[in-house]
């Protein structure tokens, strides 16, 4: 009897040492993973906080890039944003939605779910690529925000799709089908139930979307970023410098990488601003809007 | 004696290629109330949904017989199942209130279907809220979100929503069954007053319930309809034995 009971006693102190040491490396990992983040947001705090400034942010770039600002890639940023959203909204959140509620869930369904994922995992330089034979050549756009915009948004198309699906899927079958009991035909429903009820997931994914775009070097690569241009495009046919390709640029390929590289830090900066504030502004819309539900 | 309002004929149903209801002959009278009972799984749901085809939503069920209202088979090919829900409403057993305000549920349905004329809604509106039994206790609080109510009173702002659109069936499965003592008086008494208006069909699972608020009751059990009667007549003599030992509580 008192050896089986101090043997179950041993048993469970080495369960708690096990769980303990889980515990404690699990945290360790948690610790170290944000303290790389740290790291790296400190480094470029500290490198690039110095050339911020209202200039850096509203001039031209002068003296082969080594001074002035990044005025037209922030602008080119806004329109390549601007314009691959206005492309792809539209149509993921289209899709999203015939896939979850329309569509007849087959075969053929399982496989356009299969390709969005894929699609999602297929590396961005492979979009470039794909944009500058399609966009820039096959349909003669040529390098411009229109066609770099409509790569970017295939970049982001299936995260739209993705994440308007899951938004859709929570809304309760209980409510669709109070609504189409009251008469209301199954658009309707979609329209006046199923899009309020997912619209604070659907901003969510299109947020994070934004920042995605805003980032992307590689797919703006042949397709419409400019090395250099000390004018703001007038037309969705023209080039356009945009901040990710711009810090590309100046530390790696100018003349005087040294001296820009200042320059590059406070891009670098921007960028991750941009991206900061986005995701803060998904968090605060979703917040707002969940209340409401 | 009574005008019949719905006949479903020889009717079987099927969830893919499961059979949940077999021929199932069943008269529903104008302004009265059929209750539904039977235990857990005989497809009272089922046949309940078979009348305003809320099953259609449901891939692969398909559906045998006829069901025929005011003569009309409602599984006719050119029957417009949104007309079709307008005249037969439902409530269902989980309140489910849309998470809008009180008004707007209550006006959904008339919304839908096209009244955009203010003072009609607000009358329509508060008419059905009265008919409901909820409208003292919402009347300052309108525009407040459904999802603050009580269960007890989110199911009344439920049936006021179905009332709304003046249906002339309501079909309730299991209204009561998820709430207190007070709130299911309240309900049973609503059915009380509303069956001079509509025609009703509820499914319960409480034999005192369907006793009190029925006129006729039917018996279900797996998938067939066993006996249906006059609910006195099925309370205190009833023709199967079966029916017999489940209303006794002999079984279910
Ligand atoms: N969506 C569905 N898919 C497949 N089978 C179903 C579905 N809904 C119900 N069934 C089956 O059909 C039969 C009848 O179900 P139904 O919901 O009509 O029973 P019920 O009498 O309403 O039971 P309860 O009193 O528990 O609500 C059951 O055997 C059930 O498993
Ligand atoms: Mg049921």
């Amino acid at each position: 009897m008192e050896n089986n009971l101090s043997l179950s006693k041993g048993k469970i102190n080495s369960r708690k040492i096990a769980e303990r040491v889980i515990f404690i490396f699990l945290r360790l990992v948690a610790v170290f993973v944000l303290g790389i983040l740290g790291i790296i947001l400190y480094f470029i705090f500290s490198e690039g906080f110095s050339v911020l400034s209202i200039g850096f942010l509203t001039e031209m770039p002068k003296e082969g890039m080594t001074e002035g600002g990044i005025f037209p890639a922030i602008v080119g940023t806004g329109y390549l944003v601007f314009f691959s959203m206005l492309f792809a909204l539209p149509v993921g959140v289209c899709a999203g939605i015939y896939l979850q509620d329309y569509a007849k869930q087959g075969f053929l369904v399982k496989l356009i779910r299969l390709a969005t994922n894929n699609l999602a995992g297929v590396p961005s330089i492979v979009f470039g690529l794909f944009g500058m034979a399609f966009f820039v050549h096959f349909l003669g756009f040529g390098a411009s925000v229109l066609a770099g915009s409509l790569t970017l948004s295939l970049v982001v198309l299936p995260v739209i799709i993705r994440t308007t699906e899951e938004a859709v899927k929570t809304v309760p079958r209980e409510i669709r089908e109070a609504s189409l009991a009251l008469g209301a035909t199954k658009w309707q429903t979609t329209y006046k139930i199923v899009l309020p009820y997912a619209f604070s997931g659907i901003l969510t994914g299109s947020i994070l979307s934004v920042g995605r775009v805003a980032g992307e070097t590689a797919p703006i690569l042949f397709t419409c970023a400019a090395y250099f241009l000390p004018r703001l495009p007038n037309s969705i046919f023209n080039e356009v410098m945009a901040l990710p390709y711009h810090l590309y640029v100046i530390s790696t390929s100018g003349t005087q990488i040294e001296k820009s590289r200042p320059l590059a830090y406070g891009t670098a900066l921007v960028i991750l601003m941009i991206v900061a504030l986005t995701n803060l502004i998904a968090v605060i819309l979703r917040n707002k809007f969940k209340i409401k539900q | 004696m009574n005008k019949i309002k719905i006949e479903a004929e020889n009717v079987n149903f099927y969830y893919g290629k499961t059979k949940a209801l077999s021929g199932i002959d069943l008269k529903i009278y104008e302004k009265k109330v059929l209750a539904l009972i039977g235990p857990s799984g005989c497809g009272k749901s089922t046949f309940l949904r078979c009348l305003n085809r809320m099953n259609d939503l449901i891939d692969g069920t398909r559906v045998e017989g006829k069901i025929l209202l005011d003569g009309e088979d409602v599984y006719d090919k050119n029957v417009d199942v949104v007309k079709l829900r307008m005249r037969v409403g439902m409530v269902f057993q989980k309140s489910n209130p849309f998470p809008k305000t009180i008004f707007e549920n209550v006006a959904y349905g008339l919304r839908v279907n096209g009244t955009k004329d203010k003072k009609i809604l607000q009358e329509k509106v508060e008419q059905s809220l009265k008919q409901a039994a909820i409208w003292d206790e919402v009347k300052d609080r309108l525009h407040t979100s459904a999802l603050s109510l009580s269960g007890g009173q989110q199911q009344r702002i439920c049936i006021a929503r179905a009332l709304a659109i003046s249906p002339e069936i309501i079909l309730m499965d299991e209204p009561a069954s998820a709430l207190d003592p007070i709130s299911t008086e309240k309900i049973e008494y609503l059915i009380h007053e509303l069956k001079n208006l509509y025609t009703i069909v509820i499914v319960t699972h409480n034999m005192q319930q369907a006793a009190r608020v029925s006129d006729f009751t039917a018996f279900f059990y797996v998938g067939e309809l066993v006996e249906v009667d006059l609910t006195g007549t099925i309370f205190t003599n009833p023709t199967k034995k079966q029916t017999e030992d489940y209303i006794t509580g002999k079984f279910g």
